[in-house]
């Protein structure tokens, strides 16, 4: 269907629009779970401080 | 003995369903199946990218341009389908006031908005070579940024009342409004311009495209469903860990052991 | 029925106790109606056309400016509370307090609107459209706005949130309200949008009561 790889990634002279729609989809895709992963770390990590904490507070006082 | 043990089967499946709606119970599932859906998305995307690339055929009128379509339909699909399955999550919340239910559509919400985004934005880049202006007022783009409004709306209730069980009976008060309104908005919109090209997929009606750019547009489709339902899986997963902080059974998981 | 009629009379005594509130709201309907000639330029043909446009997307800003007042009042001092313990449906009395809005907002937006529509030249049968349209459209607003009112009691940027909920639930009002008007304004028939009007109110009527008391509820709680 196409004849090189030129002419696939000029789409036509369509190439600002196909390359900028699927570019961004890609983008949006990619960097959401990568922001939600982040979330989670954050959340797994605050828990860890917490248990730290208590630990201390528990060796502390004995 | 046959009888008790087809009762016993049935009541041990009937008790699984609601010990999954617990967040203690649910969160190790949906850690296991979110890998599922990666691959799952991964596959009907390379397929379907495949054939938006290199099957289906060059179009007469838009030439190249009109292979946009195979992310924007999908995205448009998907931005009404999540608000659908956000809403009954939402209305389960409030109807057996569990807050698994309400968790899952705080979850979903980002993914919808982003979705909606996405269906605007290639819509943008697909009409201006097409009609020749960034953004035209037709029933279709009008309807999607509306549903944007409304996603953003839900978001912004939820974030911004403070406590967790207000938020999730109020968003779901706002997610079924919401959902009652949306095709009265949508019909508004449309008799009030109607510029877009009438719907050529439809299921009564043979589509009137291709075989090929069909296939591609359904494989996109599954691929953007399989992907909405990893990511709402992911965020589900941080969301309850947030909520759920100082309870004995996220104190004992493996994640948290130091 | 007393139970509502008590509540639209307690509700318009305490507004006319503080009428400079309504009054501010009806001179932002007029203020904002006048700022687009002076945005675009006093060309008569232009001015006629985005008339009722203009005019109903300026009763629905007005008419979210004085929603807070819906509940706001009697949330912050505890007067809201006793009316949900109170042995009288919460539909009841949020209807009434819906009804008392409308009274206060909406009814006032609906008589000064020809006085606003000759402003923009439009002509008699258009001015009776435009009054029609928003006396049939205005108790919408003031319905689906109890909602948002409810939903954002006693939250932090609680008005500019609820405006952001709302607004996309009036676009279907603000479509054949206007259009209505348009139409007339080109020979078209009007029935259409005046039937789909009275159907948004009647469906309004029949559920927002219901959905607005449930807010209120998980308001208090």
């Amino acid at each position: 269907m196409w004849n090189s790889p030129a002419e696939f990634f000029a789409m036509g002279g369509y190439a600002l629009y196909v390359w900028g729609s699927f570019g961004v989809c890609a983008l949006v895709l990619l960097l959401e779970p990568l922001v939600v992963r982040a979330r989670f770390k954050a959340i797994v990590h605050i828990l860890k401080q917490e248990k730290l904490a208590e630990q201390f507070d528990r060796e502390g006082s004995q | 003995m046959n009888q008790e043990n087809n009762s016993a089967f049935s009541n041990s499946r009937l008790i699984n369903w609601f010990k999954l709606s617990s967040p203690s119970t649910f969160y190790p599932v949906a850690g296991k199946l979110i890998p599922v859906f990666w691959v799952l998305a991964a596959g009907f995307g390379l397929t379907g990218l495949w054939i938006s690339f290199f099957v289906a055929p060059v179009d007469a009128v838009q030439g190249q341009g009109y292979r946009i379509i195979f992310i924007h339909v999908p995205a448009s699909w998907m931005s009404m389908f999540i608000y659908l399955v956000m809403a009954a999550w939402a209305g389960l919340s409030l109807i057996f006031n569990t807050r698994l239910s309400a968790m899952m559509a705080q979850a979903l919400a980002p993914v919808g908005a982003w979705m909606a985004f996405l269906s605007l934005w290639t819509g943008a880049l697909w009409g201006k070579p097409m009609w020749g202006t960034w953004w035209v007022w037709d029933a279709r783009l009008t309807s999607e940024l509306i549903l944007l409004f409304l996603y953003l709306g839900f978001m912004a209730l939820q974030a911004s009342i403070d406590n967790r069980r207000r938020a999730d009976k109020a968003g779901a008060i706002l997610a079924l409004v919401g959902v009652v309104n949306v095709p009265i908005i949508y019909f508004s919109v449309k008799w009030w311009n109607t510029l877009h090209q009438g719907a050529s997929v439809s299921l009564t009606k043979a589509p009137a495209m291709a075989q090929t750019m069909l296939w591609g547009m359904l494989l996109m489709a599954l691929c953007f469903w399989m992907y909405s339902i990893a990511v709402g899986l992911m965020r589900v997963r941080a969301i309850i860990l947030e909520r759920e902080a100082h309870t004995d059974w996220v104190r004992q998981l493996s994640e948290v052991k130091i | 029925m007393r139970a509502l009629l008590a509540m639209i009379h307690r509700d318009l005594l305490l507004v006319m106790r503080r009428k400079s509130e309504v009054l501010t709201a009806l001179f932002f309907f007029v203020v904002v109606t006048s700022l687009f000639p002076l945005g675009i330029g006093a060309d008569a043909a232009l001015l006629r056309k985005i008339a009722p446009g203009v005019i109903w997307v300026a009763a629905l800003l007005s008419t979210l400016l004085g929603l807070h007042r819906m509940f706001a009042a009697d949330y912050q001092d505890g007067a809201l509370e006793q009316l949900v313990l109170s042995p009288q449906s919460m539909v009841l009395l949020v209807t009434g307090k819906i009804i008392a809005h409308w009274i206060v907002c909406g009814l006032p937006l609906v008589l000064l609107a020809p006085v606003i529509g000759i402003q923009f030249d439009l002509d008699a049968g258009s001015l009776s459209v435009l009054m029609s349209t928003l006396l049939l459209g205005t108790p919408v607003l003031s319905l689906l706005g109890s909602i948002g009112a409810a939903l954002t009691l006693g939250v932090r940027g609680g008005s500019v949130l609820m405006s952001l909920l709302i607004l996309p639930l009036y676009i279907p009002v603000l479509i054949f309200g206007a259009g209505a008007v348009y139409a007339n304004s080109v020979g078209l028939d009007t029935s259409g949008h005046f039937s789909l009007l009275g159907a948004i109110l009647i469906l309004a009527l029949a559920f927002v009561p219901w959905v607005s008391a449930a807010a209120v509820k998980i308001a208090i709680e």
